[in-house]
């Protein structure tokens, strides 16, 4: 993905606070594992990895512009409406992303189903806006954009890894463990894993893990 | 200026409708080619697979296998009408003397299958398939059925083999339909199924359907399959020119 956006700032275009931007919301402020937004749509279309893998990217497209798009319209806004004009910006981005989908990416798109829908409910973008871009220039909340659908994606993907490995065999519809001779040695495609309650685990075990490498996120008390 | 007087405030939303409404447009009408490539092409392979094939190019596939789409109306083809100009749930609606129904006949392998569309309702919303028959135009030779929003794991299940490897070998018409039954766990014979434990309202909605959409092409599968009115069709073709 590239943008013409031209930085109005005499800071530098990945400065190192712009680079902060683009990289914290992997670890300290990631969305899913510790903002806890968008767990809903995590924990429902992880059970492949290609499904992750779309959603992941088009939750990044319209956290990216819609960031963009809010951060340079930000001073037009009338107060009053603030809401529901990123409402409508987010839901025509979604829209947008949708029909490519099902231009494009056809199977795929029928996978997500109504997810990409909802991704105008996924509290991550309505979040970001609101606590981000209506303060920050575009090429910042750009970042920001693209930093937090990414945070997000990537805790995605490493659900589905896990899930579609452990529970199907493969990665993205390729055989893994069968040529790997794992069958052999006596495990079965663990069926639990294709089911929601595993997703939960898993964002579980993902948060444990980040967190006991993280000691900034452990709360006192 | 003051962004947060009452008329800015309208003019504001009315701008920013009229350009979001603007670009939707644009993106829907501009990717509206690609996606109708995309469901007809699923439809392709939808077909196909009823046949139990499946290739990577469906739609050259299908150009190879597929040899003839009709439309029947009261067992008689339509000249001049395509399977495509067909809405299947308006049709399925219809009283069966006024429909228009479509049917597709392929060969493959020296063998010919007739294959029929059907549609009906499911629990929650529609269910519906493709019903493959063998060169007598009686027998089942495979059967793919879908749904829009049945319940996984209990209705939903009509889209797996579990239930739709049933269907192969049995005999939908004699004389006339005689349909399959699906019953609740004694099936037996070749006009019986094994339901679904949890999706009977569904079960009985795939018989239903299969009733209502297979019983319009009796009389055509009939009649093309009895040699005599074929050459009486050779007539009528010599008689026309």
């Amino acid at each position: 993905m590239s943008t013409e956006v031209k930085p109005q700032e005499k800071e530098r275009l990945f400065s190192k606070k712009n680079r902060k931007l683009l990289t914290d919301p992997f670890n300290e402020s990631n969305p899913i594992t510790v903002q806890v937004l968008g767990i809903c749509s995590a924990l429902a279309i992880t059970v492949k990895m290609k499904p992750a893998l779309v959603m992941g990217l088009s939750v990044i497209v319209v956290t990216a512009f819609s960031n963009l798009i809010t951060s340079l319209i930000r001073n037009y806004i009338p107060n009053r409406i603030r809401i529901i004009v990123q409402l409508v910006v987010v839901a025509a981005l979604v829209i947008i992303v949708d029909q490519i989908l099902k231009a494009y990416v056809y199977d795929v798109s029928k996978q997500l189903s109504v997810f990409v829908g909802l991704i105008i409910t996924n509290c991550i973008i309505m979040g970001r806006i609101e606590a981000f871009s209506l303060g920050n220039p575009p090429w910042k909340s750009f970042l920001d954009g693209i930093g937090n659908g990414a945070g997000y994606g990537a805790i995605l993907i490493v659900v589905a890894f896990f899930r579609e490995l452990l529970g199907s065999g493969t990665l993205f519809d390729v055989p893994i463990l069968e040529p790997l001779g794992v069958y052999e040695l006596g495990y079965k495609n663990n069926g639990m894993m294709l089911l929601p309650p595993m997703a939960l685990i898993m964002l579980a075990l993902v948060i444990w893990a980040q967190r006991s490498r993280t000691k900034s996120l452990i709360e006192k008390e | 200026m003051n962004v947060n007087s009452n008329s800015y405030t309208y003019a504001f939303a009315i701008g920013l409708v009229v350009v979001v409404a603007a670009a939707l447009a644009i993106a829907a009408t501009g990717l509206k080619p690609a996606q109708d490539a995309n469901i007809e092409l699923e439809k392709k392979a939808n077909i196909l697979s009823s046949i139990g094939l499946q290739a990577e190019d469906a739609a050259a596939m299908y150009d190879e296998v597929i040899k003839e789409q009709l439309v029947l109306k009261n067992g008689q083809v339509v000249s001049g009408k395509q399977p495509g100009s067909i809405d299947l749930a308006a049709a399925i609606a219809l009283p069966e003397a006024d429909r228009e129904v479509p049917l597709y006949v392929a060969e493959h392998n020296g063998q010919t299958y007739y294959i029929i569309p059907v549609r009906g309702k499911g629990l929650w919303g529609p269910i519906w398939g493709y019903i493959s028959l063998q060169s007598d135009g009686k027998t089942v030779y495979g059967a793919k059925f879908d749904h829009k929003s049945e319940t996984p794991g209990l209705g939903a299940e009509i889209a797996t083999p579990m239930f739709t490897d049933q269907f192969p070998n049995k005999v939908v018409f004699s004389d006339t339909y005689t349909g399959i039954e699906v019953r609740k766990g004694d099936a037996s014979g070749n006009q019986q199924v094994d339901g679904i434990s949890g999706g009977t309202i569904t079960s009985v909605g795939v018989q239903a359907m299969l009733e209502n959409c297979l019983k319009p092409y009796q009389a055509f599968l009939a009649a093309r399959n009895t040699p005599a009115p074929e050459a009486t069709t050779d007539t009528l073709t010599v008689a026309a020119l």
